[in-house]
């Protein structure tokens, strides 16, 4: 433990930077100073930032601070979502594909071909617009255009050793065929697939801002700051500070995640060294 | 690329095309909206159930899906793609007119990435894990974490409202216009292809000819710019095919932003009121563009690459 901390200094303060943006999710209410997120006074509309209101209030006399932080909820939420959801889909059905081959796996790849050879956020915006506008359907989007990607991955990396010896091997002796799977299959594909589903949270994020921002995610009065900055852009001049906030804090948590999944990588994959 | 594995190639567009052109298709055919209900409402009509019942008639979506996917597929395939329901045009000319505007858009915010990426990721390669090479990659980290619309209303704020050197709305497509879009575009992009460009230039600084060349005295920037950069040129082809279609979509944004007249902003449109024949008819023509640029980069490996040629 002692060595690996050493070792791996930077992964270590990454996790550590994650766990802040986590926890300010999880104790939203206790950091926004009993200020209501999503409730606020007409008379203290487009105020500047003060000591009242740290990033000033909106057009409703919101406050943006309360905003921002609640923010985090919804976009750690959806994001996350987004990525467990794609991960498991595109794992399972890779894996099996790999291991089973034929029709199935056919089948899977003839479709991974067709999401690829198609720009995937042009599908998720007529996805998302068609199913209604909501942040469930955003994920409900993103997520059907983003999942292939990880059924190849995990069918690429089962090929890799499906016909190992070893592996050869376990059928011989009468290994029972889940048992393949979950010991031999998915320990094999997990660490790159992991790899892949670290770095994918500060995309999916982004994607989930911009589909909010168009209007086809999360919907007024929700804290989000996709819609936030949407909100903003008519005040533009008038009050800089409703983009000025939301913008900085998707940068920030999006930075955090995307240091957080290269460092990953280096600690998961020696190959690079 | 030999005929036959051509052929192969466009029997396989023709496939994925109707694969998309099925799953859009269902996706209107599922959508909880009501298109006659929202047609008239867009117009301030309220109708009888009769009303409605007819111009449903009228508009064929009572009949059975697959009816109604056969018609409409073979309707398209005689270019034929229905009109708009809320614009009232022919989707076919809509998709048109808006074309041009944004492929220039795409095609100016590439140029202004490459202007951008090919230096700073050259300089980055030469300079491995000196100060400048640190710098550049932390740029880049910085850049593809930004999300693009927010540095377009950044740069609205600053350069429309603040300084007041451009215009906000862009209704017309001059070039002056086409800069706040484009540079918007470019810049996520910019950061991703600089790490490419890198990658790639280190590659091939590795490669024997290079330390062959050193070894006979040839002079640096002879070997970077002769002999490297052509080389690292192929696999940034291929990201750049790949790449027209994220552009594509992340026009959209961009053009929504600058109320820039293309195809993205359009297609917002159509969705936020429900109009099928047009959604279904920038989904499809997306994906033809996007297939044939990259059918049309595969090729350009003939002629870029020598060895393609050999391999017939």
């Amino acid at each position: 433990m002692k060595e690996f901390v050493k070792k791996d200094k930077s992964f270590i303060f990454f996790c550590f930077l994650v766990l802040l943006v986590v926890l300010a999710a999880v104790f939203a209410p206790f950091l926004v100073r009993g200020q209501d997120p999503t409730e606020g006074a007409l008379a203290n509309a487009l105020q500047k930032p003060s000591a009242a209101h740290w990033f000033g209030t909106d057009k409703l006399g919101r406050d943006i601070f309360a905003r921002v932080i609640y923010g985090t909820r919804t976009s750690l939420t959806a994001a996350l979502s987004v990525v467990v959801i794609i991960f498991t889909v595109g794992t399972v059905l890779g894996i099996l594909a790999g291991y089973f081959g034929g029709i199935t796996d056919a089948a899977l790849m003839r479709f991974s071909d067709m999401m690829v050879s198609f720009p995937g956020m042009v599908l998720a915006i007529a996805i998302a617009g068609i199913l209604g506008a909501s942040i469930q359907n955003a994920v409900l989007a993103i997520s059907m255009v983003s999942w292939t990607k990880y059924a190849r991955l995990a069918r690429s990396l089962v090929l890799k050793i499906r016909h190992r010896d070893y592996v050869a091997a376990a059928v011989v002796t009468g290994s029972k065929t889940p048992y393949i799977l979950t010991r031999y299959m998915l320990p094999n594909a997990l660490p790159t697939l992991i790899i892949t589903g670290a770095t994918d949270i500060g995309s999916m994020m982004l994607e989930l801002a911009g589909l909010s921002f168009l209007g086809f995610g999360a919907q007024a009065p929700a804290p989000e700051w996709g819609l936030m900055l949407n909100e903003g852009r008519a005040y533009m001049a008038a009050a800089p500070w409703l983009m000025i906030f939301p913008g900085l804090a998707i940068l920030i948590v999006v930075v955090v995640f995307n240091l957080f999944g290269d460092s990953l990588r280096d600690v998961l994959d020696p190959r690079d060294e | 690329m030999s005929i036959k594995q051509l052929g192969k190639r466009l029997g396989q567009i023709v496939i994925v095309l109707i694969g998309i052109s099925f799953l859009t298709f269902l996706l209107t055919y599922m959508a909880p909206g009501d298109p006659v209900r929202t047609m008239y409402a867009a117009s301030g009509i309220v109708p009888s159930e009769e009303v409605m019942q007819q111009t449903r008639e009228e508009m064929g979506i009572d009949r059975p899906f697959l009816v109604q996917y056969g018609d409409w597929l073979s309707a398209c395939l005689r270019g034929d793609f229905g009109a708009s329901y809320s614009l009232k045009k022919p989707v076919l000319d809509l998709l048109g007119s808006r074309l041009w505007p944004t492929m220039k858009l795409a095609l100016f915010s590439m140029i202004l990435m490459l202007l951008v990426s090919i230096p700073f990721g050259m300089l980055a390669a030469v300079n491995k894990n000196k100060w400048i090479d640190s710098l550049v990659r932390g740029l880049t980290f910085f850049g593809v974490s930004v999300p693009n619309f927010w540095v377009g209303l950044l740069l609205i704020s600053f350069f429309c409202v603040k300084l007041k050197w451009l215009q906000v709305v862009s209704t017309d497509i001059t070039f002056k216009n086409m800069i706040l879009p484009a540079v918007t575009l470019a810049f996520a992009m910019s950061a991703k292809y600089t790490r490419q460009v890198r990658t790639a230039v280190l590659e091939e600084l590795n490669q024997d000819y290079v330390t062959g060349a050193r070894a006979r005295g040839v002079k640096e920037w002879k070997i970077l710019w002769l002999n490297v950069f052509p080389n690292s040129l192929l696999p940034l082809i291929t990201m750049l095919g790949l790449s027209v279609g994220s552009l594509l979509g992340g026009t959209a944004v961009v053009e929504v932003i600058f109320s820039y007249p293309g195809l993205g902003s359009l297609a917002v449109s159509a969705i936020t009121s429900y109009d099928y024949p047009l959604i279904q008819g920038y989904v499809l023509w997306i994906a033809l563009i996007y297939m044939v640029i990259n059918l049309a980069v595969d090729i350009s490996y003939n002629f870029v690459d020598p060895r393609m040629r050999e391999k017939r």
